[in-house]
């Protein structure tokens, strides 16, 4: 393939990959993302293969992950538009002689929430998918990850060429300037400012860098966005070259993440290929390319100081942010960091301008985020939605509510850095002011949802403990501050908690804050700190009367045997590794005798809970 | 040309191919890329994928996530310490597991995680858990009888 140099030639580019894909009328896509794949896809990806044969009239897609997890793996069928889910290998016989032979829709394969007769076919009739709005998620289920031909089918590079031969580096930075896109990541930085300050910084070599080290436990936005759709990053990336005046670029990978470096990589290769990176880029005389680099599984490198020292192939220490990293990064030259979501934007905003960016979202969070709804959740996945929507519709609607009908109790967003808001904040409007506010943060789009039987302190002493793993240890405040944070949570859920602990909490809570060295210390307890702050009861219960509301803490619950729901079918008693379990004599139930728990032989391990058919197991 | 850039990356190729760092492959790597050793030690100590010692046959992986720990990671964890004696960080006497943390892998909807050797199993429970281990302890026994 010769590269592609002019507008012209893209066009005509995309218009052959265009009919390329038109002339399969009927389209099957599995949706392949690493979810997915865990639950059955790679199985039924082989029998879709075996089923279709060399089937012409059929496009086989292998897609990045669609979003709905919860009822993977699953097979969208165009042009029918149907969404099957669970969907298993036995299953793809059928689909392919009834759905796709005749265009009738599979009944028992459709989405039925909740039993209550409500059947879905649609994509866009499913409640999860309907409040949504997807933008850098548009083409996930469309497009295979691995061919540039269906992304450029999609309009693919058309930003990139606009940019680099009809525009000039000062009028993309006022468009992306103009649509006010703040970062991605986390902190929520003004992306145009950054831009500007780093072309404006003196130096020779400017190092235009996407972090994809999404390292926050519970959040897999980035890694959907590279696995599904690489090339928007790609194109993303090069425009912020063109804009900034980039020599050479860098994606940082996280190692938990070896699916999306395999895409990334093939995608980096076709996209050299066509001329898209390396010398002349369309002929506009832009050098760049982009050398991919690959984390070492630690926290902190999320951090840009510390990235750049891991970059550099050195350990992920950050530095004290005296000068600004647009103008001394990477090597000390000027460096334009954002993260993967943050570059996936750029090109709708080429394509779009900044006046239909701005139209999503609120006045000063425009455009859309995406979030990983995880944890307590009915439907759990990853979701797009426009800023400014209420926690209570992202969890409420998009999220079907709480898992089992149980009692919402906290959502906890931004992750290690963020804090639980209860559910008095459950209308607040999502954007990057109002959750930091409200004593969290957006982050970089975990959002964990917890229910009554969540312990808040046990989640603020799990995020402590992540911290303290994945504290660098350079400075003492954040090296020591947390582990004394972490010593008085440990007394607390053990039972062992003083009326004084809270207060001793916040006081060092305040002073790791203050005077940490990098955003990892002065965001680290936040967990703690907003726990407090909702949860004071939740606290006091531990400490004062030495139980958890929750149900978690194992030092201050025990297991128990319901008599009035318990059948007596004996499963438990089968399960228990320390035969604490016991029938009680005389108590005939309908299937036996009722059982019994010796508290002073049950080790806790949950081995019955997991396997009783009539939850007769509680812990209090 | 390869330079002090591309040390862990370097690393990073060792690891996976050995599942540990042998002391060999660090000299080496010290000679070729020219970087002094109290550097390479203070990486591998510093990033938490490479292991200066030999793992065991099966490397479990449980992910430690927030979305799983909500999930009860933690009871699957503790089940294996004192059931199996297979903590975190180790490798059992027998040379047969190493457990180690991960802090999501990034399939939240269907945590807990448990990744067996590099196969993700998820929906974990204890009791899961403990089929797991067990059999792969009865593979390794009769493993054992068949070459004996």
């Amino acid at each position: 393939m010769p590269k592609l140099e002019t507008i012209e030639q893209v066009e005509r580019f995309q218009e052959k990959c265009k009919a390329a894909l038109d002339k399969f009328p009927l389209v099957v896509s599995l949706c392949y993302g690493t979810a997915c794949c865990a639950i059955g896809a790679k199985e039924l990806a082989a029998a879709f293969e075996e089923a279709l044969g060399g089937d012409k009239s059929v496009k086989f897609i292998k897609s990045g992950c669609h979003g709905f997890c919860e009822v993977g793996p699953l097979v969208v069928v165009r042009p029918l538009d149907v969404v099957y889910q669970q969907v298993k290998p036995a299953d793809v016989p059928e689909i392919v002689e009834r759905s796709l032979k005749e265009g009738e829709v599979i009944d028992r394969l459709l989405y039925r929430p909740g039993g209550n007769g409500n059947v879905f076919a649609k994509e866009n009739e499913i409640p999860f998918y309907a409040k949504q709005s997807k933008v850098v998620l548009a083409l996930n289920s469309h497009i295979d990850p691995y061919s540039i031909e269906d992304y450029m089918a999609y309009g693919g590079y058309s930003a990139l060429s606009k940019a680099l031969l009809e525009m000039t580096p000062d009028a993309v930075l006022k468009e992306v300037s103009g649509a006010k896109l703040r970062g991605r990541g986390g902190g929520g930085f003004d992306a145009g400012r950054k831009w500007n300050s780093c072309r404006k910084a003196p130096g020779k070599r400017r190092h235009i860098i996407c972090n994809a080290d999404e390292g926050d436990p519970g959040a897999f936005m980035d890694e959907s966005i590279l696995e599904g759709n690489p090339h928007s990053v790609i194109e993303g990336m090069v425009i912020g070259a063109w804009a900034i005046g980039g020599t050479d670029g860098f994606i940082y990978i996280r190692n938990e993440y070896p699916r999306a470096l395999e895409a990334f990589s093939s995608a980096l290769e076709q996209a050299r290929e066509y001329g898209f990176l390396g010398k002349n880029i369309l002929g506009s005389g832009l050098d760049f390319d982009i050398k991919i680099s690959r984390g070492g599984g630690a926290f902190v490198c999320g951090e840009s100081s510390a990235l750049f020292r891991s970059l550099e192939g050195d350990v992920g220490e950050p530095r004290a942010k005296y000068v600004h990293s647009v103008e001394r990064g990477y090597h000390d030259e000027p460096t334009n960091l954002n993260n993967v979501e943050t570059w996936a934007n750029v090109p709708h905003i080429i394509n779009k301008g900044a006046e239909w960016f701005r139209s999503i979202g609120t006045e000063d969070s425009p455009g859309t985020k995406v979030f990983s709804l995880v944890g307590k959740v009915e439907n759990t996945g990853l979701i797009e939605v426009p800023m400014g929507i209420t926690l209570k519709e992202i969890i409420f609607e998009i999220g079907g509510g709480i898992k089992g009908g149980k009692d919402f109790k906290a959502v906890q967003t931004g992750g290690p850095s963020g804090g639980c808001l209860p559910a008095s904040s459950l209308d607040l409007p999502v954007d990057f002011d109002v959750l930091t506010e409200a004593g969290s943060m957006m982050g970089s789009g975990g959002m964990i949802v917890m229910d009554e039987d969540t312990c808040v302190v046990d989640v603020a002493k799990y995020f402590t403990d992540f911290l303290i793993e994945e504290s660098c240890g350079k400075c003492l405040p954040c090296r020591e501050g947390l582990m004394h944070m972490s010593r008085i949570l440990h007394r607390i859920t053990e039972g062992r908690g003083e009326p004084k602990d809270l207060e001793s909490l916040k006081k060092l809570g305040d002073a790791v804050a203050v005077a940490s060295l990098c955003g990892l210390g002065t965001s680290a307890p936040n967990p703690v700190l907003s726990s407090i702050k909702y949860f004071e009861d939740e606290y006091l219960a531990h400490i004062n009367e030495r139980k958890c509301p929750g149900g978690v803490c194992q030092a201050l619950i025990s297991y128990h045997i319901d008599p009035e729901t318990c059948t007596g079918c004996g499963t438990c008693e089968k399960v228990c590794p320390v035969a604490a379990i016991q029938p009680v004599a005389g108590e005939e139930r309908e299937e036996g005798l009722l059982r019994i728990i010796d508290l002073a032989v049950c080790e806790k391990c949950n081995a019955c809970r997991e396997v009783c058919p009539e939850d007769a197991i509680t812990r209090r | 040309m390869f330079d002090s850039e591309d040390l862990v990356t370097a690393m990073l190729a060792v690891q996976e191919e050995f599942n540990w760092l042998p002391p060999q492959a660090l000299d080496y790597i010290s000679r070729r890329l020219s970087v002094r050793k109290p550097r390479i030690y203070h990486i591998a100590t510093f990033y938490k994928v490479f292991s200066l010692e030999p793992r065991g046959k099966h490397i479990l992986q449980l992910c430690m996530g927030t979305a799983c720990h909500v999930r009860g990671a933690k009871l699957i964890a503790d089940e294996l310490s004192r059931r199996h004696g297979i903590h975190f960080g180790e490798t059992t006497d027998d040379g047969l597991f190493t457990l180690e943390r991960v802090n999501c892998l990034g399939a939240c909807a269907i945590g807990p995680i448990l990744v067996v050797d590099g196969d993700y199993r998820g929906n974990m429970t204890t009791n899961r858990a403990n089929a797991v281990v067990k059999r792969l302890k009865r593979e390794a026994i009769e493993e054992e009888g068949a070459s004996a």
